[in-house]
């Protein structure tokens, strides 16, 4: 069993008291098995890239975090993933009130063809989380300005959120994850869509976050873990290879392939 | 290491590849300047046949519109004979009571028959009477007796009135019945030409706007049938249809697009949807005759059987729309719902179905425009039947726009043929304006994403 001996030598899986953890994560899809025995802690109130070649089953790692894998067609989960200490994937697990604790950020901004307040209100609304209209206001409010949007749409609540430019999407659907007040928040790529003064003002925003979320980023940008992760992961052909500090990670990864990645040898 | 080092043989394999395909290019030899005439000729030849197949198409709808407006346009006036009409107090109202009553059962067809034989004094025998009497339509008598009803004090006068002409009459003073053809080969004898002239020459013949055809029932008597009993019929019809094919519809598309897993049911089931759509509507009539007359046993002739039959036909349709639809709204849509802790059933109905509903819509106004010109089903079931009563509800017989049409082209008399263009006139009118709410409604709802 080669797999599970490479694993275990470089993988550094165990930290005091995770946020949440992967235990020997196998998935496939149909016949195609996408990931080997991931085990991976996250740390609470803290920012963790994962970085790797394209393929490499990081977004898939990322979205068996909160189960959106559940809905496509034939995949097979085996492993075991926690949130504070309880499996996910266990039967008693709600899973519509999990992906509330458990926000996501896609990779192309999607905005609800509907108003800016609306896209921010919609979460708290289904969820019941508020009484009053004053409430809702409140939130919305909150939300928006914890994303860094509320300067630049205050004035425009009620028009389009189609309307806004791709970083103010990307930051609106930010603050739409926000509002629900999610213990972790994923970003599967959230600035490959957008241009650099955009992308920089969504870092500044993760790094900001950091204080209130813990957060998981999925990543094509070494620079960009470098700049807004505490740790990072590397994945490599579905298989996590290394995870650490992300300081030492990047400059002085155990692994050959990690360095091999991240000195843009191959990937 | 293994991958690196086969990364790397591949590396070296793409650049002798890319080192040959960096030959420079002569864009100016005259193998390239061939090229280039040659796409252009192929560009304007595709142009061409874009254009003679919509020039082909425009003609097509001239022709037919222009046909059916050309021998219908007449249909929307009718002749009407000015008459002296003496009220006689005697025949309608003998012992002078004012009783509605009575007023209401006076021989009104005398006063006319009296009108028209002091206008010809010189008719005298039976078969010439006969004649005379059918320049004026049987329908008249109602007309002279509901105006007396509302003015009893025309009672004992003599008045000018305008009646409603019979359709061979009607014929002649439009110009289809021609007097210079063998007498023995028309519908009107020589005589009864000159009555013609004689009336015309005094300015008692004219056309009038055709109220009756748009507010009557069918009749035996051209001049009388209207088109507003098969359009209340159609209207309940259709009405039943939407109440049963479109929420049916919807809920099969939407647990077909976002619930129901992909195995070889669902797949059998898709099949037989498609396959239900291009079904002759004969076989759903016989369905519906079957099923709903003689085993469930509902009224025979009656809108709701039709309607029920032409949902069975218009499902597929809404299905299939709505399918689509369902299918064209982004996934990202739906990840962003789920993401944010939205169960599968809110996705659907907050955001999905909202913004399928402009493609569910035209759609099913698709299917709707589709049972509205359904005729052979509905033969099956009955609606067929000579009705003149306009339906009160779905349960009463009637008849629709497209049956009537079948009906009227039936018709022996001359003057169905001009009605008969005149219906269809209606029943594309209703369609365009179907269409046209489609379209109203999908610009309404789209949004962009």
């Amino acid at each position: 069993m080669a797999v599970v001996s490479q694993s275990a030598m470089t993988a550094q899986p165990s930290v005091a008291s995770p946020k949440m953890t992967a235990r020997d994560l196998n998935l496939s899809y149909g016949d195609n098995q996408a990931l080997f025995d991931v085990n991976l802690d996250i740390v609470e109130r803290q920012v963790t890239a994962l970085i790797g070649p394209s393929g490499c089953g990081k977004s898939t790692f990322l979205r068996c975090m909160n189960r959106m894998n559940d809905t496509i067609d034939g995949v097979t989960i085996k492993g075991e993933v926690t949130l504070d200490g309880r499996d996910i994937y266990d039967k008693r697990i709600d899973v519509v009130q999990l992906r509330a604790r458990i926000g996501m950020v896609f990779q192309k901004p999607n905005p609800f063809p509907k108003t800016i307040y609306d896209n921010v209100a919609y979460g708290p609304r289904i969820h019941g989380l508020v009484n009053s209209r004053d409430e809702l206001d409140q939130i919305v409010m909150t939300s928006l300005e914890r994303a860094g949007l509320l300067k630049e749409v205050k004035d425009r609540l009620q028009s389009p959120a189609t309307g806004l430019s791709g970083g103010q999407q990307q930051r609106l659907c930010i603050a739409r994850a926000v509002a629900v007040s999610p213990e972790v928040i994923l970003m599967d790529e959230p600035c490959s869509a957008l241009d650099p003064i955009a992308t920089a003002k969504v870092e500044e925003l993760i790094d900001e976050l950091r204080s209130n979320y813990t957060i998981v980023i999925v990543t094509h940008s070494m620079q960009q873990a470098a700049r807004v992760s505490q740790r990072t992961a590397f994945f490599h052909l579905g298989k996590l290879v290394e995870v650490g500090e992300t300081d030492q990670i990047f400059t002085n990864p155990k692994d050959e392939r990690t360095k091999g990645y991240i000195t843009g040898r191959f990937g | 290491m293994t991958d690196m080092a086969s990364l790397m043989e591949d590396r070296a394999a793409a650049k002798v590849i890319s080192d040959n395909l960096h030959k420079p290019v002569d864009w100016d030899s005259p193998k390239i300047a061939r090229n280039i005439k040659k796409r252009y000729a192929a560009e304007r030849r595709f142009k061409m046949y874009g254009l003679s197949a919509i020039a082909l198409a425009l003609l097509a709808l001239f022709v037919l519109a222009g046909s059916i407006g050309s021998k219908g346009y007449t249909a929307f006036f009718q002749t009407y004979v000015q008459l002296e009409v003496t009220f006689d107090a005697a025949e309608i109202d003998p012992d002078g009571t004012g009783d509605p009553a009575v007023i209401g059962k006076a021989n009104f067809d005398g006063l006319i028959k009296q009108a028209l034989r002091d206008r010809f004094p010189d008719v005298t025998s039976r078969q010439a009477k006969r004649d005379l009497y059918a320049i004026v339509s049987g329908g008249a008598s109602y007309d002279l007796r509901e105006r007396v009803m509302e003015n009893p004090g025309l009672i004992g006068q003599t008045r000018k009135v305008w009646l409603i002409s019979g359709d061979d009459f009607d014929m002649l003073n439009k110009g289809y019945i021609s007097a210079d053809v063998d007498e023995g080969s028309r519908r009107l004898n020589d005589e009864e030409i000159a009555w013609y002239d004689s009336l015309k020459s005094d300015g008692a013949v004219e056309k009038q706007f055709h109220t009756r055809f748009f507010t009557n029932g069918d009749s035996r008597e051209p001049e009388l049938a209207g088109i507003w009993g098969a359009a209340v019929g159609s209207l309940y019809t259709l009405m039943v249809t939407l109440a049963l094919s479109f929420p049916i519809g919807v809920f099969a598309a939407v647990y077909l697009e976002e619930f129901a897993p992909k195995n070889r049911f669902t797949t059998i089931v898709e099949v037989n949807i498609n396959n239900l759509a291009a079904v002759p509507s004969i076989v759903f009539g016989l369905l519906g005759l079957e099923v709903y007359l003689n085993v469930m046993h509902l009224p025979r002739s009656a809108p709701v059987v039709g309607g029920l039959t032409l949902a069975l036909m218009t499902l597929p349709t809404i299905i299939i729309a709505s399918r689509a639809a369902i299918k064209a709204v982004p996934p990202s849509i739906r990840q962003a719902a789920l993401g944010l802790g939205a169960s599968p059933v809110q996705t659907v109905t907050h955001h999905v179905l909202p913004l399928a509903m402009p493609g569910i819509l035209t759609g099913t106004i698709i299917g709707m425009a589709q049972a509205l010109g359904e005729t052979a089903p509905l033969l099956m079931i009955g609606m067929v039947a000579f009705i003149v009563d306009i339906p009160g509800g779905a349960l009463d017989p009637a008849t629709v726009l497209p049956v009537q049409i079948y009906l009227w082209a039936d018709s022996p008399e001359r003057a169905f043929v001009e009605k008969t263009s005149a219906a269809i006139m209606v029943l594309l009118a209703f369609l365009v304006l179907m269409n046209g709410f489609a379209v109203y409604l999908r610009k309404k709802f789209e949004r962009k994403w």
